[in-house]
């Protein structure tokens, strides 16, 4: 093993989180920095053409390879597991910008409740609400905490979109069941193509408050607070699963890597998978030394470093952690240990499939223009009448209507699947199909988590993460419920036909859902019950931060990047503030 | 080295038609003629590929709501795809031990890979390209679960409505049958706009719109 000279920082991935704390470490200090990012650099230009629906979205281009590295998946504690052979219900990014780069850029924010689910639901519930077996913490920091670094993240992303409350004044038109915020978007909302368009109006009627998705598919052009400009979104429809061939997508390669290439104590090496990170540690006190990392010719490489950033998404943040023997793997039959708990997928599905007269020129759109209600969110409307917990958003998206993905899907009245009769209807419906989507809280529970698989190895021969995880009768509930709720809007746009969601069963990995996985190590108040304090410091090791959604200890309904993007800008304000002066325990 | 083996299709049969669809419209525009093409083919043999041919047009047929698979050249873009990484399983978790009876949210967790799939699959349609219409929809219902068919109806979308780069979709007839554009830059002007009516561009592949000679993941490692 070859063993490099000592460096301040090593930051392990490089999408947006990595990218934000190396940004904001390589301006704001002089220490050296090195991000190790395991996928191939990226740039703006190689976006130029990437216009191919089939090498991108079916055949994932841009995504981790599966046939290196992958998951596998069991529903509970007494199944054998097995490997996702191939993409499916998620899909974990690779290269410079992670998932960053092929996102659809939704940026809402979550409900102030979503950080104390736990108290404020047995507040007004009482704790025999809860599903037994359910492990739901409240986070350790608090939305009023993390207002300002949301608001630094809209301006970073130059979010597009409408404020329903800002300092507490509700705001026809935005989201007026938002949580405050300290100013309006840094742009205005995205065009309304025409989908969105009688979703919203259906909405209003139906008595909801639709508002305008908020983007970062920003809707104009837009220079941020570090200097750097990009242009408005051209509504092309080659959004998800894509990169942006003009940057008006913000991902960490437009927005962030431009301002790190002009700081010469940051550097980003390519081809670099971290495999171990190195660390003395006893009980409850020690160091990370360093990471070993195989870098682009299979050489193995030992990298010191004093202050070490795991930021390598969810499943990869977890999965090192226990490779490496840091802190104490969960054990759901004693509930004791902390690494691995509280696995979480955001229940996201199209709760109804409408079939429409008019064609609804859906190639055009971004993967964030739309229009969505929180009518139904968290704990917005009263649950002791149902028999479920939280909500979630229902949305009418004008994203992702290529052929390939879309043409073919019919009427629950055309029977066949192939042959004259289904090809008519394939062409007729092609582009009078629109969905609308549902996305909402995962709660957490004993026995959803991760731990090292004993049989399936990755492409170097150490074993795979294995989820443990399948939904419980309160995501089932809600999501009935939400589907009833979202026939209703489609008929009243005029729907000619509805196939309504099927209904969730056991979790499908073939399904895509969304990539919103969260938890395994997550914040909390204490060592005993969480992996990280909430400045996302390791309990144990205390110059190891933990960054991304492993820290959620449960899912909220929104998509959690503004959040992880919030939760990091307030980490690396606790870094260069207090932590580089008196390099301990921050909490 | 195998023989070389090649895919004889008339002209009429693969972009001798031109159909526009303004929304749904057919109008043939370009005489047909009698020239004959010869394909060469990457993984299928000549009898294979007629039988691939002949099976996906039952699939996407050509009929009076236009042309289908055998316009789009749909058995030319598989038999690329079978021989590059795709049909090699390149990008699949194929490491042991494996479980044949998983249940379906599990995905497919067999051992063969498309190349395998297809061979033996097609080893069940000889002569298929000989029957009748009927006779061949009759042979397909039997068929119609297996994961070989599965494969065949998802390739044949795929050879459908793919840019024409990868093989299928030749002349965009698939594209210009459902009145979708193909990668165009900029919808600004008109994403707003149009509410109700179809808005139809004409459509342009990716390398038409980009000047640039794309590289088709089949031809990539
Ligand atoms: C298709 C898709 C659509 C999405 N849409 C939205 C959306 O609309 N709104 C939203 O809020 N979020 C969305 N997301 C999620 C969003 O992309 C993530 O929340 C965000 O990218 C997470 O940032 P991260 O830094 O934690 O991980 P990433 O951005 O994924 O970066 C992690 C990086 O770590 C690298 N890495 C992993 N393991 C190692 C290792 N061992 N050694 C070295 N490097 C390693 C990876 O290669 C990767 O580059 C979407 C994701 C996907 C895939
Ligand atoms: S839809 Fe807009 S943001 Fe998305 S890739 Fe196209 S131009 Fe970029």
């Amino acid at each position: 093993m070859k063993t490099l000279p000592s460096v301040d920082v090593v930051i392990i991935g490089g999408g947006w989180t990595g990218l934000l704390m190396a940004k904001e470490l390589g301006s704001r200090t002089a220490l050296s920095v090195v991000v190790l990012e395991r996928g191939g650099p990226r740039k703006t230009d190689d976006y130029g053409d990437d216009m191919d629906e089939l090498d991108y979205t079916i055949r994932f281009r841009m995504m981790q390879d599966v046939s290196q590295e992958t998951v596998t998946l069991r529903h509970d504690s007494s199944q054998r597991a097995l490997p996702l052979r191939q993409h499916g219900s998620f899909l974990p990014g690779s290269g410079v910008g992670g998932a960053g780069e092929h996102w659809s850029a939704v940026c809402p924010r979550f409900l102030p409740d979503c950080f104390e689910v736990l108290s404020r639901t047995t507040e007004k519930y009482g704790s025999k609400r809860l599903p037994e077996d359910h492990a739901i913490q409240d986070w350790g920091v608090t939305y009023d905490e993390l207002e300002p670094h949301y608001t630094r993240a809209d301006l970073l992303l130059g979010i597009s979109g409408k404020a329903g409350n800002i300092r507490g004044q509700q705001i026809e038109g935005g989201n007026i069941f938002e949580g405050w915020r300290s100013a309006e978007y840094p742009t205005p909302p995205t065009k309304i193509p025409y989908f969105s368009s009688i979703f919203a109006e259906a909405a209003k009627s139906l008595g909801y408050h639709p508002y305008p998705v908020p983007a970062a598919t920003t809707s104009r052009a837009y220079t941020n607070p570090d200097g750097i400009s990009r242009p408005g979104c051209t509504y092309c429809g080659y959004c998800e699963t894509f990169g942006c061939m003009i940057g008006a997508k913000s991902q960490p390669t437009n927005t962030l890597l431009p301002v790190i290439q002009k700081h010469k104590n940051v550097s980003i090496r390519t081809g670099a998978w971290v495999r171990r990170i190195v660390h003395d540690a006893s009980e409850n006190k020690g160091s990370a030394r360093g990471v070993i990392y195989s870098d682009a010719n299979g050489q193995e490489v030992f990298q010191p470093a004093e202050l070490i950033f795991l930021a390598s998404w969810t499943l990869n943040n977890t999965r090192l952690l226990l490779l490496s023997g840091i802190g104490k793997a969960y054990d759901p039959a004693t509930r004791k240990g902390s690494l691995g708990r509280n696995l979480t997928h955001q229940v996201a599905f199209s709760a109804v499939t409408a079939f429409f007269e008019k064609p609804l020129n859906r190639f055009m759109g971004s993967g964030a223009s739309g229009i969505m209600l929180s009518d139904l969110d968290g704990d917005l409307f009263d649950h002791s009448k149902h028999p479920f917990l939280r909500g979630g958003a229902l949305s009418a998206r004008s994203a992702r209507s290529l052929p390939i993905s879309e043409c073919g899907a019919v009427p629950k009245s055309v029977k066949s699947t192939w042959g004259s009769e289904w090809k008519k209807a394939a062409l007729h419906y092609y582009d009078r199909t629109g969905r609308i989507g549902f996305s909402g809280e995962h709660l957490a529970y004993q026995d959803n988590y991760m731990d090292l698989d004993p049989v399936y190895k990755d492409h170097f021969g150490d074993p795979l993460l294995r989820l443990t995880l399948d939904w419980r009768e309160n995501e089932r509930k809600m999501a009935d419920y939400m589907t009833t709720k979202a026939m209703e809007l489609a008929r009243e746009m005029g729907a000619k036909e509805v196939n309504p969601f099927s209904g969730l069963r056991s979790y499908d990995a073939t399904r895509y859902q969304s990539s919103h996985v969260q938890g395994g190590a997550i914040m909390g108040s204490s060592p005993e019950s969480s992996v990280v304090n909430p400045y996302l410091q390791h309990w144990q090791l205390s110059n190891l931060f933990v960054l991304g959604a492993s820290s959620f200890p449960q899912n909220a309904s929104a998509n959690p990047t503004p959040t992880i993007l919030a939760l990091t800008y307030r980490t690396a304000d606790a870094i260069v503030d207090r932590y580089l002066k008196n390099p301990a325990a921050l909490a | 080295m195998r023989r070389r083996e090649f895919l004889t299709l008339s002209a009429a049969s693969i972009g001798g038609v031109l159909v526009y669809s303004l929304d749904r419209e057919v109008f043939r525009l370009s005489a047909q003629t009698n020239q004959s093409v010869r394909i060469p083919l990457r993984f299928f043999t000549q009898s294979e590929a007629l039988f691939v041919a002949a099976a996906a047009s039952r699939i996407f047929p050509s009929d009076e709501t236009g042309p289908g698979a055998r316009e789009a050249g749909v058995a030319v873009y598989i038999d690329r795809q079978l021989a590059g990484p795709w049909g090699r399983d390149r990008y699949r978790y194929t490491e042991g031990p494996f479980e044949g009876n998983a249940p379906a949210e599990f995905g497919y967790q067999g051992k063969a890979t498309p190349q395998q799939i297809y061979r033996q699959g097609l080893k069940g349609l000889k002569g298929f390209d000989r029957l009748k219409a009927e006779e061949q929809d009759d042979t397909l219902k039997q068929i119609e679960t297996t994961l070989f068919f599965s494969l065949l109806r998802q390739n044949t979308i795929e050879g459908m409505f793919c840019d024409p780069m990868h093989g299928g979709n030749i002349d965009m007839v698939g594209w210009q049958l459902i009145g979708f554009p193909g990668p165009r830059m900029s919808n600004y002007d008109d994403v707003d706009k149009h509410f109700g009516e179809a808005f139809r561009p004409k459509p342009a592949s990716l390398r038409q719109v980009t000047r640039r000679k794309v590289r088709p993941g089949e031809d990539l490692e």
